[in-house]
């Protein structure tokens, strides 16, 4: 009945091209903007922030730069874990060896890094694909767990490639509390969720989207493989590569390889399959169902009266993510993000739907 | 020399438990082109069963002979495997028929996450042996040749001995019975397999199966070695760059390839790993399958398959 865009006409291309073309769009978007960096800082519990929000924020930041590869680009990655784990410990190099580095600039060089790598090993793409390109990118995960646990250099000689930093400020500003960490995540996921939704609408994005529909055909009519390819590989392992440095800065402080083993490539990729491939709203909500649904399950026996082992529950969670992903792409191959455009269309012809 | 030979001893023992597993991707693959993640899953989920059959089947029926144990375990856990093919293919293969590979790619991973749970929510998550009774004494050889000879573990080259066999009855199975020609037609042609009056379902079911045999003989073999756990299904992952060695399609290249894996990788962490800092062996296969994808893409005895942009 609200949602609705009757007389809202569109005299210039500019208005005809925004991201949000109804202005009840555009309204809820500036609400949760406002919502997220005012009362959620001023009001919400230090532990919910901590514990959900910060990794809800980086874990979507992730998955936003995987899904431009797997879902936009269309090349399958299964080593998302090692350009995080470039993105981190670059970033900690940059912190460390320089003196006075401000903490922004080593994450996004931390971001670069992690480029470079990703266009290293994205190269066998151009010949490769598909489950191909599975191993490809399997061989990226596991030499570089390797290197950040075995060359002492990348670790300032730390041992078994923990490492941890403090006193991080940006501009002055210590990012100690919760709410300055989640501050600092929520900016970083805002500017580069819009820089990424202006990425793909752009020629680039359509260029790596007709590369994933039908490569030969994309060829034919003039799009480069080489430079739709690695420039897909180059601006996901970028964005993962900043999610992999406020990953271990910001929401772990002291981190070893372990924490972005293959499991965190795995569960990244589910993020995406779940929340939607080639849908940037839809990393958000994978990021969310996958943060949210362990904690769920854990409250879940307490709040139907019996209790379960942890051991019991972390098998139960193999098993629902491994049936939900199976479902997801029997049902809805598009995900969350499908559902809620669904939900959405409705919600225009509601209440008289005919 | 005594020493180099019993690494290339101990590398080829271990190629041969990657090629167990290998095989099980190959058989899949070339009967549905289905690239199956699970495989892994599913030798954890298949010596799981058999590990926990053969402890509890004592208790339930009161008999105390291991051979029976043994062998009932392996009929159960087998029949179980069945029932596992079964179910993957009515519940998630049927509906994803003519998808792009890469959608039946993390079909499988999803169902590779199922099983982890469900085998251990089934069977418990601690660290299970599986005892057919394998001798665990080493063996002395050729100590007239080399002084101290060459020490080899008997059980190792039992297993040898049965993944042989293996190869060979997959091998009859697939070039001398009615269905190993069905499975092979439909490897080939799935439309004009169909149009022959060959059912596609049955056959999908058959292959799973025959790989969940594939498993458990692969599972029984890691677990009596080195017991059943969780990390087995990670290890699992290995066989990968085997079939991308060896090629995808082809049997005889899961053995070979599984073989240079295991032998590369032991051979290369002593003689190169010092130099490196050691532990190359968790990278080594990956890293030269990555190399053989850019040099040879369709692996060593693998059918040219692979399209290029």
């Amino acid at each position: 009945m609200f949602y609705r865009e009757n007389g809202q006409f569109k005299s210039t291309y500019r208005a005809d091209q925004q991201i949000f073309p109804i202005l009840q769009d555009r309204v809820a978007i500036l609400a949760l903007l406002a919502i997220a960096f005012v009362a959620v800082p001023l009001f919400a519990p230090d532990y919910w922030v901590r514990a959900i929000l910060v990794p809800f924020l980086i874990l979507s930041l992730a998955a936003l730069g995987l899904n431009i590869l797997v879902g936009y680009c269309g090349q399958i990655s299964l080593g998302t874990g090692a350009f995080m784990a470039v993105g981190a410990y670059a970033a900690y190099n940059f912190q460390v060896r320089i003196e006075g580095m401000p903490l922004i600039v080593s994450l996004l060089l931390g971001g670069l890094c992690s480029t470079i790598i990703g266009v290293l090993f994205g190269i066998p793409s151009l010949r490769i694909k598909g489950l191909y390109l599975a191993v490809a990118t399997l061989a990226a995960q596991f030499f570089v767990d390797w290197a950040f646990l075995r060359i002492n250099w990348f670790t300032n000689n730390s041992s078994s490639g923990s490492v941890s930093v403090a006193g991080l400020n940006v501009f002055g500003v210590p990012i100690e509390s919760p709410a300055a960490k989640y501050l600092l995540c929520l900016s970083f996921v805002v500017v580069f969720a819009l820089m990424a939704k202006n990425l793909v609408r752009s020629a680039i994005g359509r260029e790596w989207m007709a590369m994933r529909d039908m490569d030969v055909a994309a060829s034919v009519i003039g799009i480069r493989p080489v430079y739709a390819k690695l420039t897909a590989f180059a601006v996901s392992s970028f964005i993962v590569g900043v999610a992999g440095a406020l990953w271990g800065f910001i929401h772990l402080g002291a981190w070893e390889p372990a924490a972005f083993s293959i499991d965190r490539s795995f569960q990244l990729l589910f993020m995406v399959i779940i929340g939607g491939l080639g849908s940037i709203m839809g990393s958000f909500f994978g990021a969310a169902f996958i943060v949210l649904l362990p904690l769920f399950l854990n409250q879940l026996p307490g709040w139907l009266g019996f209790s379960i082992s942890t051991a019991l529950a972390s098998h139960l969670e193999f098993m629902i993510f491994g049936a939900l992903i199976v479902f997801f792409l029997i049902v809805e191959p598009h995900g969350l993000a499908r559902l809620w455009s669904t939900g959405k269309e409705k919600l225009r012809l509601w209440p008289f739907p005919h | 020399m005594g020493f180099f030979l019993e690494t290339l001893f101990g590398g080829l023992m271990v190629g041969m438990l990657y090629s167990l597993i290998a095989i099980g991707f190959v058989l899949i693959y070339k009967a549905s082109g289905v690239f199956n993640f699970a495989q892994g899953a599913m030798v954890l989920f298949a010596a799981l069963a058999m590990a926990r059959f053969a402890e509890w089947f004592p208790l339930w029926f009161g008999f105390e002979s291991k051979v029976l144990a043994n062998v009932l375990a392996f009929l159960a856990a087998m029949a179980v495997m069945v029932v596992v093919a079964w179910l993957i293919e009515r519940l998630a293969l049927s509906k994803l028929v003519n998808q792009e590979g890469i959608t039946l790619l993390m079909a499988t991973l999803g169902i590779a996450y199922f099983l982890d749970g469900l085998g251990q929510t089934l069977f418990g998550n601690d660290i299970y042996k599986i005892d057919v009774g394998m001798p665990k004494e080493p063996l002395m050889v050729l100590q007239g040749t080399f002084q101290g000879g060459l020490l080899l573990s008997q059980e190792d080259l039992i297993a040898a001995a049965v993944s042989a066999a293996l190869v060979v009855v997959l091998g009859i199975f697939f070039q001398k019975t009615a269905t190993g020609r069905a499975l092979r037609a439909v490897a080939d042609d799935h439309q004009a397999a169909q149009s022959i009056g060959i059912p596609l379902n049955r056959i999908w079911v058959i292959v799973w199966s025959v790989a969940g045999f594939a498993a458990l003989v692969a599972g029984i073999i890691w677990g009596s070695k080195l017991g059943v756990q969780f990390s087995l299904s990670l290890v699992a992952l290995k066989a990968l760059p085997v079939v991308i060695l060896g090629g995808l399609t082809s049997i005889p290249g899961a053995i070979i390839g599984g073989l240079l894996i295991g032998v590369g990788e032991k051979l290369s962490e002593i003689y190169i790993g010092p130099m490196l800092g050691g532990g190359i062996e968790i990278w080594f296969a990956y890293v030269l399958a990555l190399v053989f994808l850019l040099v040879r893409p369709q692996g060593l005895f693998g059918e040219k398959i692979i399209d290029r942009v």
